[in-house]
């Protein structure tokens, strides 16, 4: 060890090689932290306002915008439009392939079009292929307006 | 090593690899004094890749509308990471390759290398100038600024000159009969699309030619060689020619990052149709030399005679019948160094004496 001596040409070549490596790296690294993008304004909602008090009757449902995907806001069946507790809200992202769910007045059920998934009004799976419930919000209201939001309930 | 082996004899087997590598091993490059112009060309197909690498990143984030774009680009120059500097890069490396272009086409004229049988690689190569500077004019407006929007405004303006379609090749460019943002929506299509589709078709027949005929050895060099004066001297393509290629590049695009570092390209204040231009309203630099000239001569001596002026420089090499029999041919020397003089003097003149 240590007395051998390298060839001239192959410490070239190491050289070489190791200066193109450290350039591809060098515009490598650019390349990828620029396609990552910066985190998006809204992205950390976790309050909105998603519909006004009245605008619900019982057994109805109503898909609202919470930061950037969408939630869903449903009036219990004979649920009390004035009362908070009359309501339950989720997120509307389907747990199985990401498709909007919808509430179903027929069923009393949120139901995924894509894959005919079915949900409870607790969220969780009554039948179909989504493999877990529903993320749930929770509901308050303040004044007119109903307020969902994404901490723990 | 024997990994490697089966992975060339499974494609040696389907694109015969061995056939393409004795190609490779066996082209070589002619190599004298006059040598280095060679390099040019391979220095604008990098600097195309470059434009390709970072136009595909800018279309992350850009948003061609009227009411985004301005926003778009101002977000990638501050918010997205390294975002200043794929569009910096992206805006140099442009203006580095047409200028390039440039030179690569002067030196191709001044040095005959057009001649018998190279004649469609000339044509090539002035419609991938004319597809640059298509490019350099329909990106300059994509940031929706002040300036872009002034000489979208004047450049499309000279289409109405056209004879007979005038009227219609000014509303197919503008997508009206006013630049708004359905121009800017239609030049970004011309821009990531149509363009870059042409492009690479001529490219890659430039490409091609050239592959076929191999470098242009100049008349004199010839001349030299047929005299025993100087040996017929080559270098092959792989490793020798291609490293130095390597190297020229590595630099190029080492200015590069460094002018984008040092000098992050401009924004500008946004577009706004209510403001008056501002004095001395230049188009970009390659334009220059045209622009400049309007102000001398009437606008349709001037148009006219710069239309009549580019069919004739493609059509040059048919007309050289002297270098395509070998000989020297001092007039077209003279009308080689009489253009490169002519556009660098209006040029200079445009941006030293903006006034006149």
């Amino acid at each position: 060890m240590g007395k051998e001596k390298i060839p001239r040409r192959e410490a070239i070549n190491y050289l070489l090689g190791a200066g193109i490596g450290a350039l591809g790296v060098a515009t490598l690294i650019p390349i990828v932290k620029y396609i990552i993008p910066p985190a998006a304004s809204g992205a950390g909602t976790s309050s909105v306002s998603a519909a006004k008090v009245g605008e619900l009757g019982p057994n109805q449902g109503k898909i609202f915008k919470f930061g950037n995907s969408p939630g869903i806001l449903i009036l219990k069946p004979g649920g009390d439009p004035s009362s908070a507790l009359g309501y339950v809200a989720f997120t509307a992202v389907c747990t199985h392939l990401n498709c909007t769910v919808q509430y179903r007045e027929d069923l009393k059920e949120i139901w995924c079009a894509c894959h005919n998934g079915h949900f409870d009004l607790n969220g969780k799976v009554m039948s179909g292929p989504p493999p877990t419930p529903l993320q749930e919000f929770r509901v308050a209201i303040k004044g007119d307006e109903i307020f969902v939001s994404s901490e723990e309930t | 090593m024997t990994g490697m082996n089966k992975l060339y004899n499974w494609w040696n087997e389907r694109v015969d690899l061995d056939n393409l590598l004795a190609f490779l091993k066996h082209k070589t490059v002619p190599h004298h004094r006059h040598s280095l112009w060679y390099y040019v060309g391979g220095m604008c197909l990098y600097l195309f890749i470059v434009q390709v690498i970072t136009g595909i990143l800018l279309l992350l984030y850009y948003k061609p509308t009227a009411e985004a774009a301005y926003e778009s680009v101002q977000y990638i120059m501050t918010e997205v990471p390294f975002g200043w500097l794929v569009r910096s890069i992206h805006s140099y490396a442009a203006n580095l390759f047409i200028g390039l272009i440039f030179v690569h086409m002067f030196s191709v004229f001044l040095m005959k290398a057009y001649r018998r049988p190279r004649e469609l690689t000339w044509i090539t190569g002035v419609l991938l100038l004319l597809l640059a500077m298509g490019f350099g004019f329909s990106g300059y407006l994509l940031p929706w600024n002040q300036l872009a929007y002034l000489a979208t405004n004047v450049g499309t303006n000279f289409a109405i000159m056209t004879p007979f379609i005038g009227k219609w090749l000014l509303v197919f460019l503008r997508g009206g009969t006013e630049v708004t943002g359905a121009t800017l929506t239609r030049f970004f299509g011309f821009h990531v699309a149509v363009l870059p589709g042409l492009t690479t078709a001529v490219l890659g027949l430039h490409l091609l030619f050239v592959q076929r005929l191999g470098m242009s050895v100049p008349l004199s060099i010839e001349k030299e060689i047929a005299e025993g004066k100087a040996p017929r001297k080559e270098i092959p393509f792989l490793p020798n020619f291609l490293y130095r290629d390597i190297l020229g590049w590595t630099l190029a695009l080492g200015l590069i990052v460094l002018l984008s570092s040092l000098f992050p390209w401009e924004l500008g204040e946004k577009a706004d149709i209510l403001k008056p231009a501002p004095p001395h309203v230049r188009p970009e630099w390659f334009f220059v030399f045209m622009y400049q000239t309007l102000k001398y001569v009437p606008k349709a001596v001037g148009v006219f005679g710069f239309a009549i002026a580019g069919v004739a420089w493609i059509l040059l090499p048919f007309f050289d019948w002297k270098s395509n029999r070998g000989q020297p041919n001092k007039l077209y020397t003279v009308i080689g160094v009489f253009a490169v003089l002519y556009m660098a003097a209006l040029t200079l003149i445009g941006y030293l004496a903006p006034g006149e």
